[in-house]
């Protein structure tokens, strides 16, 4: 054991002697989740990949889950880091049931707590690989929130993670609206989840989408998309110039 | 998303010979990073009217030797006054990756016909190595040869299913069920399957979109949307 004085020491290596159980980089991986706020609540979708570095190793793993009653939490990034926040959450919502007043955290509470622990977890140099979608309604008020793993949160109408940022909010910022039935949000999240199968390379073809509204949540069963590749340039797309791609 | 990242064909590219010629396979996944930039590329090159390459690895290198081997046997073909050879093909794409070992980071499979040899194909990995799997009795060689990230999902594959003295027809569905399982776990492969056709008669190219891949373990049949599995699920109430 290494004694450090620590004024001049590399604030890195102090906790090297701690250094146990870091998550250095992360490696069974979810990507993207997809949140948004429609007439009824919410609704959220995700891929059910589980990608071991360039590797599709796990193809029906749940990235989101209900928490509590009133809110539905869903991650991408290191799956066993998300395992643990959900162990977390059984316990805040473990003790709040015990309180038995009649009150229950609705999603702001649960996005708060799961704020701190992300950030103060930063803090430590020990973050949780995680970033996520927290959604839920209490009171008839729809909340969507996300937090990253250095504890960025902020809410939206509409939330992604990962490759969804990139790829999928530019369409929800083009054709989300105030009031969204439930046909049309299912459209509109199967429009982003299919342009993330074609272009984004840890996206698997199998995904759930979720609800939560004031009655409650439902999981839907795995599916998969219908993929289009019929384009007459797709099949020959060479022929102007042999040896291009 | 890293857009500078360079392009690379993290792939898999298959080339198969058999009694009469050789099938040549790939997938049609160009990656930027963890971003596909091109969903339907052709990885499948030709060289000249009777040798074709797949190509691997960075898309730029595997370009410009492509590019290069085909200026070269041009060349070479108006001086000898006939189709080149397969294995001429090859040890130019074999010179030309091992002597820029050091900047070039491509694997290549030149596979083709010609007159004298029948179907051959070559392996021509990272450092510029070229493999020929050896004559086996009279029968002519049927060597499966795959490279490429995918590859590795490949091996338990062909060490299975391989077989001696393959039609044209068994063969290429061979390739097709090869590339299309490591679509299924290969992050880096993904999108269309090309082949290519090589005999005595020509050159033939097909095409297999991604909808029309088999599927397999943990993967579901496609949908239209979630919504008409809720509505097939809730069947409208008989009326009398």
């Amino acid at each position: 054991m290494q004694l450090m004085d620590s004024s001049h020491s590399n604030p890195m290596s102090l906790c090297s002697q701690a250094d146990s159980q870091r998550t250095l980089y992360p490696y069974v991986t979810g990507t993207s989740v997809i949140g948004v706020k429609y007439k009824d609540g919410i609704l959220m979708a995700a891929d059910m990949g589980g990608s071991y570095g360039s590797t599709l190793r796990y193809k029906s793993v749940e990235r989101m889950k209900p928490i509590g009653k009133h809110s539905l939490l869903g991650a991408s990034g290191e799956i066993s880091d998300f395992q643990e926040i959900l162990h977390y959450l059984d316990e805040l919502i473990l003790y709040d049931n015990m309180w038995d007043d009649g009150n229950s955290l609705g999603p702001k509470e649960v996005h708060s707590y799961l704020t701190r622990v992300m950030y103060n977890r930063r803090n430590k140099f020990n973050p949780l690989w995680n970033s996520l979608v927290l959604g839920g309604v209490k009171n008839g008020q729809k909340y969507l929130g996300t937090v990253s793993m250095i504890g960025v949160h902020f809410e939206d109408n509409h939330v992604a993670t990962g490759f969804g940022n990139h790829l999928a909010r530019p369409i929800l910022r083009d054709e989300w609206h105030e009031d969204l039935s439930f046909e049309d949000g299912v459209k509109l999240l199967e429009k982003c989840m299919r342009v993330l199968l074609y272009r984004d390379r840890s996206a698997v073809n199998k995904l759930q989408i979720a609800k939560i509204t004031e009655e409650g949540v439902t999981i839907s069963q795995p599916y998969s998309l219908k993929t289009f590749w019929g384009f007459s340039a797709f099949q020959n797309p060479t022929v102007g110039a042999e040896g291009s791609w | 998303m890293d857009l500078n990242a360079p392009h690379t064909m993290g792939t898999t590219i298959i080339g198969v010979t058999y009694n009469g010629g050789v099938v040549l396979g790939a997938d049609s996944r160009t990656s930027t990073g963890m971003y596909v930039a091109n969903r339907a590329s052709d990885k499948i090159t030709q060289l000249t009217d009777n040798v074709y390459i797949c190509r691997s690895g960075s898309a730029a290198d595997s370009q410009i030797v492509s590019d290069y081997v085909r200026y070269f046997l041009h060349q070479h073909t108006i001086q000898l006054g006939q189709p080149a050879t397969v294995k001429v093909a090859a040890n130019l794409v074999r010179l030309v990756s091992y002597n820029n070992k050091n900047m070039l980071e491509t694997g290549l499979i030149v596979g083709g016909w010609d007159k004298y040899e029948g179907g051959k194909i070559y392996a021509i990995p990272l450092g510029g190595t070229i493999i020929e799997q050896p004559f086996c009795y009279w029968s002519l060689i049927t060597s499966p040869f795959i490279t490429g990230s995918g590859s590795t999902y490949l091996y338990g594959f062909f060490d299975q299913a391989w077989k001696e003295g393959m039609t044209k027809d068994e063969a290429e569905q061979l390739v097709v069920k090869a590339v299309s399982l490591a679509i299924a776990r290969d992050g880096a492969s993904g999108g269309v399957i090309r082949t290519v056709i090589i005999n005595s008669e020509g050159v033939t190219r097909n095409f297999y979109p991604g909808d029309s891949l088999p599927l397999w373990h943990e993967e579901l049949p496609p949908q239209n949307s979630l919504l008409e599995l809720l509505h097939s699920s809730s069947p409208e109430p008989m009326n009398v």
